[in-house]
């Protein structure tokens, strides 16, 4: 049984602003099938008794004084941008 | 070429070079120029680096040397070089994470690492090669090309930290700095000869990595011994007020490493996990690991085969979550702030899967893949969430296994180095090459792979490194120092790949 369709495929690689032609589309199908046909073995282990782990540590929030520190300049923040307007990243027009 | 006790400069461990400065044998300069030249002659048929600069390494060692004779302090890597892999943030100088779609960014501050590095005044050689965005096993995923394991260039040195393994194992770096998100410094590590250290997820700080799965990455060294790992450890472990998941248990005190170099494991409680030790291990692998054990009970080491049955699953846990995790972080490469945007669209959204389709390498574009199909609607609950429960199986057998051992020892990697091309069209055969590495990231714990020896050559095949697996409980990093400085010691693994250097 296949795990996963071309039309799958192409679903998803929409959500992840991703593009494939046919041929990419029908390797990439071939190969994730593989994939989620392996890792679907988890279905077998009983998780009835435990909760999901996100993180290994305990994580809380941290927080601070707000303090005014030494930020990147503007200029910095900007240096790698590929195209810039008046101190803004810019962007072709939005569809 | 400056020798010591018949080893040159540029294979001698950082303690090591650290005295000789201090005895004032050796300068800076010595140093730097022992690496350039071994850059020069054998970085061509390696590839271990993306870029370096020779002259800015001679002449960083040079100021160095200016410094230690007016006075200045020679601390633990004050002008030794240290290769850098290009997934962390270096102020001014390109950090590409192999990728296309990063090939042009110049960060614009330095890692917490890379900053606490600098307080040491120690010497950048170079950015490393590495499978684009830590993503593989081979570090044939790198958009500029694979790096070459030095001791058979027709072989893969293990990824995705291929090019600061590499690095040391080819004496092109004193010592390197990687990261290790399910295996990537000790599978290299093990592939290449060399030491190499995940230490305590939360202990160094994630402050400048550039992040593919943030609940498994993190920050390591790789040496030429266990007491340069302990001591590179010292240098950059510590909490970090800009990393929200650094240990807020470690904020008080810096913790000595070395303190832990002890040649004594007597009582020791070593497990030997059977799921660790199973078929597909290379029969040559499994001896060592098990000559290795065989020291470790004549040190008065006790040995017990123990079992977690949970990590049966742990590969495919870790192809859920770390997969998921990227999608995510490498969602932020749109074109927009930093890296290569597509010239060839219209409108924004064009902009977007243009920018991605033509930046990122078919490894990443699977993970992205398999990561957004396991967060989307409908699959969600028997992918992602099911993945994070059987994480805390996989963590309830290891606390288990905690309570009874000190330590887990396993084989690193279940084979020696493979060819170049053998495994890049069946990702899941490549991705079986971390199955001993990838249950430690899952449960966020300290491993060590050390050199066990090497395999026997047979026909046109040359010895190959393999590495012993050490795994300790949660910041319980004295145990994987114990046993592995004990072990070396025991081992006696002094071999160099020296054949690149006789050939003119």
């Amino acid at each position: 049984m296949s795990m996963i369709s071309k039309d799958d495929v192409k679903h998803v690689a929409k959500l992840a602003e991703l593009e494939f032609n046919e041929e990419q589309a029908d390797k990439m199908t071939e190969q994730l099938d593989k994939i989620l046909a392996h890792v679907a073995n988890i279905s077998k282990a009983d998780t009835s008794a435990v909760l999901p782990t996100a993180h290994t540590i305990e994580i809380n929030n941290v927080f601070r004084e707000d303090i005014v520190k030494k930020q990147l300049s503007a200029k910095e923040a900007l240096s790698n941008a590929p195209e810039e307007y008046k101190g803004g990243f810019l962007v072709p027009k939005i569809d | 070429m400056v020798k010591t006790k018949d080893v040159p400069l540029n294979f001698l461990p950082a303690h090591t070079l650290n005295s000789l400065l201090k005895k004032k044998q050796v300068c800076a300069g010595d140093i730097a120029k022992s690496v350039t030249d071994a850059i020069q002659k054998v970085e061509p048929a390696i590839h271990a680096f993306l870029r370096y600069d020779a002259g800015h390494i001679l002449k960083q060692a040079a100021e160095i040397d200016k410094y230690i004779s007016s006075g200045g302090p020679i601390k633990d890597f004050t002008g030794i070089p240290v290769a850098v892999k290009d997934n962390i943030c270096t102020l001014g100088v390109t950090t590409t994470c192999a990728s296309k779609i990063l090939s042009n960014y110049i960060p614009v501050y330095d890692a917490t690492v890379i900053r606490r590095l600098k307080l040491q005044d120690y010497i950048l050689t170079g950015k490393a090669n590495m499978d684009e965005f830590a993503m593989g096993s081979s570090n044939e995923n790198s958009f500029f090309g694979p790096v070459k394991n030095p001791w058979d260039i027709s072989r893969v040195p293990g990824g995705s930290s291929g090019g600061p393994a590499a690095a040391v194992a080819a004496g092109l770096s004193i010592c390197s700095i990687g990261s290790d998100t399910g295996g990537s410094i000790r599978q290299p590590a093990s592939l290449c000869g060399v030491v190499g250290l995940k230490p305590t997820y939360g202990l160094v700080s994630r402050y400048g990595l550039i992040a593919f799965a943030s609940s498994l990455d993190q920050i390591g060294p790789f040496t030429h011994d266990v007491e340069d790992s302990a001591r590179l450890l010292n240098v950059i472990s510590g909490w970090d007020e800009n990393d929200s998941t650094s240990i807020s248990s470690i904020k008080n005190g810096q913790i000595d490493y070395t303190g832990f170099l002890k040649d004594d494991i007597k009582g020791m409680r070593i497990g030997v996990p059977k799921e660790l030790m199973v078929n597909e291990i290379d029969p040559q692998v499994k001896a060592a690991v098990q000559k290795a054990l065989k020291l470790a009970e004549v040190a008065g080491a006790i040995i017990e085969e123990t079992s977690l049955p949970s990590l049966e699953y742990a590969l495919s846990v870790y192809y859920i979550i770390a997969p998921s995790e990227a999608s995510s972080n490498l969602s932020r490469f749109d074109g927009v702030r930093y890296g290569r945007r597509s010239m060839d669209a219209q409108t924004l959204r064009q902009m977007y899967k243009k920018s991605r389709s033509e930046g990122f390498g078919p490894e990443v574009k699977r993970r992205i893949m398999i990561g957004t199909y396991s967060l989307s609607a409908g699959y969600y609950d028997a992918y992602y969430e099911k993945a994070q429960k059987v994480r805390t199986l996989i963590n309830n057998d290891f606390a288990k296994a905690f309570a009874k051992y000190d330590v887990l020892i396993s084989p690193t990697s279940p084979t020696t180095a493979f060819k170049i091309g053998e495994k890049i069209d069946d990702p899941l055969q490549m991705y079986l090459s971390d199955i001993c590495t990838i249950p430690v990231n899952l449960a966020g714990l300290p491993a060590i792979s050390i050199p066990a020896g090497l395999s026997k050559s047979s026909g046109e095949n040359p010895p190959l490194p393999i590495g012993l697996h050490i795994i300790a409980n949660t910041l319980r990093e004295d145990n994987v120092f114990r046993a592995a400085y004990t072990l070396e010691k025991a081992l006696g693994f002094d071999k160099h790949p020296m054949y690149l250097y006789e050939q003119s």
